[in-house]
């Protein structure tokens, strides 16, 4: 880029506390916060204003969405033990883990594929009903983001851990702010399951 | 446009080579196009915003003949605008709907924003703060390609069939359901502008809190500093619920859902087959969450640029720092529960409104706590009447008038009678366009010693300044008396075919010679942009003898990595006149006491 050097990308700053990459992650975290609470609250105002409102079993699998539920709580727990992983210089296990953490958002998706090709199947669209339409928005909105996730972490499972022998610390600082971008898509899924599911 | 911007960033490249050795060599593309450098961001930004500007003026003007002369041939032009626009040069009514979407839409979001936000706030807030650039330099540089791409997406929709969106800069719901194609461009273009702004939010406000100077804390922050600060937190938290909307109107206008379409709603006499259970009312909850902190997004820029001209050019310190810092902050958290004063006609109900009555009142009393404390910062100053002064200066008065004026809307009562008649049209352009243009072509003539190394004419720019005041007025009084006298907004006609309208058109009349008035009043200001690039005076680097970093420590233009070392901040921002002291400006950077 240039030879100019920005500070505080890798080490933090002494007042704040915080490397640069941590506020920038927080605060895009902040706006997805409203991006999703802006459609949790359209549903709310929706089902509040509709004369029926079907329950979610109706429509719905809760067994495969259970499942769901499992594996992406899985792939956070794998996700902070590749973190750690490089914590500890571990860097043979920290390929382990994230792998299993690319493959558990691979799962969710192809389990979410399951689910949208049975209903399709059996002719329930978004344009069906307004529950349907919400439950489609707003669960193809997740999975663009667990596939975003998914993306940024095969990015540091393959070509970009080649950081990690030139900047252990600047790679470790970057899978630790994926990684809070993961735990945040799947914390935006413990509230769909219910939501949409159970309620 | 392009050719300016090359010549701009010459002398940038010529200034670095002068005190950067180290600076490595990057080829045309990488300098002036696809640069990192928050500078050249910052005025790629500036220039397509002005761009954008001057293009939405235009859309207004052919609109303005309308009104004047309602079904009468546009002259000259008229015959280019096709036959689908309109036929024989007489504009359809479709067309001045398109063209009013479009104007709002472009001013807003392509012209305003960019040039005070993009423009102004990328080049000056790092040199402000004494950073070397932003913390995300990349992401700056992707916030601007994806503002240019969603301008050029809009821009493309007035050529798909059916024309651009027609639905108004709100795109209201039920109708933008069921509009033509044109709306679903302006949805794709809005998602690529909202990620551009998404992008630029986080960076400055990582870069203000991470890459300020050694001794610069906040409460040493210039005015402006904290204006771009609070407004990045409005962009970051406002714009994600209208994404989420746009995703929803996108939806019902592509995969067939209702969300905004009620059951049994009859179009053109025909009940539409949708499944229904939505509710148009959603729409304009989630579109007023965004657009009522996007008003403070437009005002607060402009109050940052004015507090700084102010406050140079009456050497004196600023009446009230700390009041105006703490009704900033205050003004961006109440931003967010005001929204429904939009709503009062929807029938949403008297305890909701009053409850949005309410907070409306409370907001006004930050910002008067700011307009007066500039104005009071006026009082016995030797002040510099240079061109950036009188902009500035204009700016009190015209955004007291735009703030007034708004105060009968804001109260559930008056808003009934005066709701989407011209009056709202006068109010919000008073507030927008005397207001913060002026503060933005305030700001154009302060910081371009800075950004080229050469001084505006003091003397094109009071041809400029002069004829704009009184147009601007020329242009917008006459709405304020449209509107009392019940004239209604985005009436293709201007109100013509209404009886009771009669005794108020020749409003109409006055309001559109005074905007060509205002159009030949900006040539002087064209022409003062680009000749003073190679003919303006040469400047020192601290042209206007001021206190903050981007003139008491950087080059003008500043080169690469802008400082030569990281300055240290020893005071406030604005020690001028200090008893005892040598000059009468005690930069931030000085060393040893100021007397």
């Amino acid at each position: 880029m240039s030879a100019m050097e920005i500070p505080y990308t890798v080490h933090e700053r002494p007042d704040t506390g915080l490397t640069s990459g941590k506020i920038g992650i927080w605060l895009f975290l902040a706006s997805e916060v409203m991006l999703f609470g802006a459609l949790f609250a359209t549903y709310i105002l929706l089902r509040v204003g509709a004369v029926t409102w079907p329950h979610g079993r109706e429509y719905l699998n809760i067994r495969l969405a259970t499942i769901n539920t499992i594996v992406l709580i899985t792939s956070s727990v794998t996700m902070v033990m590749a973190w750690a992983s490089l914590k500890r210089d571990q860097f043979g296990r920290y390929r382990l883990y994230m792998g299993l953490t690319v493959l558990c958002g691979l799962g969710f998706l192809f389990i979410k594929y399951l689910e949208y090709s049975h209903k399709f199947e059996t002719g329930l669209y978004p344009k069906t009903n307004t529950f349907l339409a919400i439950y489609f928005t707003m669960t193809a909105l997740h999975g663009l983001h667990v596939l975003g996730g998914m993306v940024v972490n095969s990015y540091f499972w393959g070509p970009g851990a080649k950081l990690w022998q030139t900047d252990k610390e600047h790679f470790t600082n970057r899978v630790e702010n994926a990684g809070l971008f993961w735990h945040f898509v799947d914390l935006v899924w413990i509230f769909l399951f219910p939501v949409l599911y159970l309620l | 446009m392009g050719s300016t911007d090359m010549t701009n960033g010459r002398t940038v490249h010529a200034a670095e080579h002068g005190h950067d050795a180290h600076h490595e060599e990057l080829g045309f593309w990488r300098t002036y196009v696809f640069s990192t450098d928050h500078k050249t961001i910052g005025i790629q930004y500036a220039i397509t915003g002005m761009v954008f500007l001057l293009f939405g003026f235009c859309l207004m003007m052919l609109m303005r003949w309308q009104l004047a002369f309602p079904g009468r041939a546009i002259p000259l032009i008229g015959r280019l605008l096709g036959d689908a626009r309109a036929p024989g040069g007489t504009m359809l009514p479709t067309f001045y709907n398109e063209l009013g979407a479009m104007h709002g839409t472009i001013m807003v979001f392509m012209g305003i924003v960019p040039l005070a936000v993009g423009g102004f706030g990328n080049f000056v807030l790092p040199l402000q703060i004494g950073a070397p650039d932003m913390s995300f330099p990349r992401i700056n540089m992707a916030s601007y390609w994806f503002f240019f791409l969603g301008g050029v997406t809009m821009f493309s929709s007035f050529f798909v069939t059916g024309g651009a969106a027609q639905s108004g800069w709100t795109s209201y719901t039920p109708l933008a359901d069921i509009a033509t194609t044109g709306q679903t461009i302006w949805i794709l273009g809005m998602v690529l502008l909202i990620t551009s702004s998404l992008l630029g939010a986080i960076n400055f406000i990582t870069t203000t809190i991470q890459l300020r100077a050694k001794g610069l804390t906040f409460f040493r922050f210039p005015f402006f500093v904290w204006s771009q600060f609070v407004t990045a937190f409005l962009l970051l938290l406002a714009f994600p619920p209208l994404e989420a909307a746009a995703v929803l109107q996108l939806m019902d206008r592509v995969a067939g859902t209702s969300f905004f379409l009620p059951s049994g709603l009859v179009v053109s006499g025909q009940a539409l087959q949708v499944s229904g259970g939505g509710n148009p009312l959603l729409w304009q909850h989630l579109f007023w969450f965004l657009a009522h902190p996007e008003v403070y997004v437009l005002i607060l820029p402009a109050m940052g640029i004015v507090a700084e001209i102010i406050a140079n050019n009456t050497r004196k310190p600023l009446w009230g720092y700390r009041s105006m810092v703490y009704s900033l902050i205050f003004l961006g958290f109440m931003s967010f529960i005001v929204w429904a004063h939009h709503m009062f006609m929807t029938g949403m109900g008297t305890r909701m409104a009053s409850f949005f009555q309410t907070t409306t009142m409370i907001i006004s009393i930050p910002s008067v706590v700011i307009l007066t404390s500039l104005i009071i910062s006026l009082w016995g100053g030797s002040i510099r009447f240079n061109t950036a002064m009188l902009f500035a200066l204009a700016f009190l008065p015209m955004f007291g008038i735009g703030g007034l004026t708004g105060l009968p809307l804001g109260l559930n009562v008056t808003d009934i009678p005066l709701h989407d008649t011209y009056y709202v049209i006068g109010h919000f352009h008073y507030v927008v366009a005397p207001g913060t243009i002026f503060a933005l072509f305030a700001g154009v003539y302060y910081w371009y010693p800075k950004a080229t190394g050469r001084a505006m004419s003091e003397t094109l720019g009071k041809w400029h300044f002069w004829p704009s005041l009184v147009c601007m007025n020329g242009v917008f009084l006459p709405m304020l008396f449209l509107g009392l006298a019940g004239v209604s907004r985005r009436l293709a006609d201007g109100g013509a075919t209404y009886q009771f309208a009669q005794g108020a058109l020749h409003y109409n009349k006055a309001s559109s010679f005074a905007a060509w008035g205002l159009a030949v009043a900006q040539i002087p200001f064209i022409v003062n942009f680009f000749w003073s690039l190679k003919h303006g005076a040469k400047t020192e680097p601290n042209h206007w003898h001021a206190t903050t970093l981007e003139w008491a420590a950087a080059p003008s233009p500043p080169g690469h990595g802008n400082f030569k070392e990281p300055p240290v901040v020893t005071r406030g921002p604005y020690e001028y006149s200090v008893p005892g002291a040598a000059t009468d400006f005690t930069p931030q950077n000085a060393t040893g006491s100021a007397a």
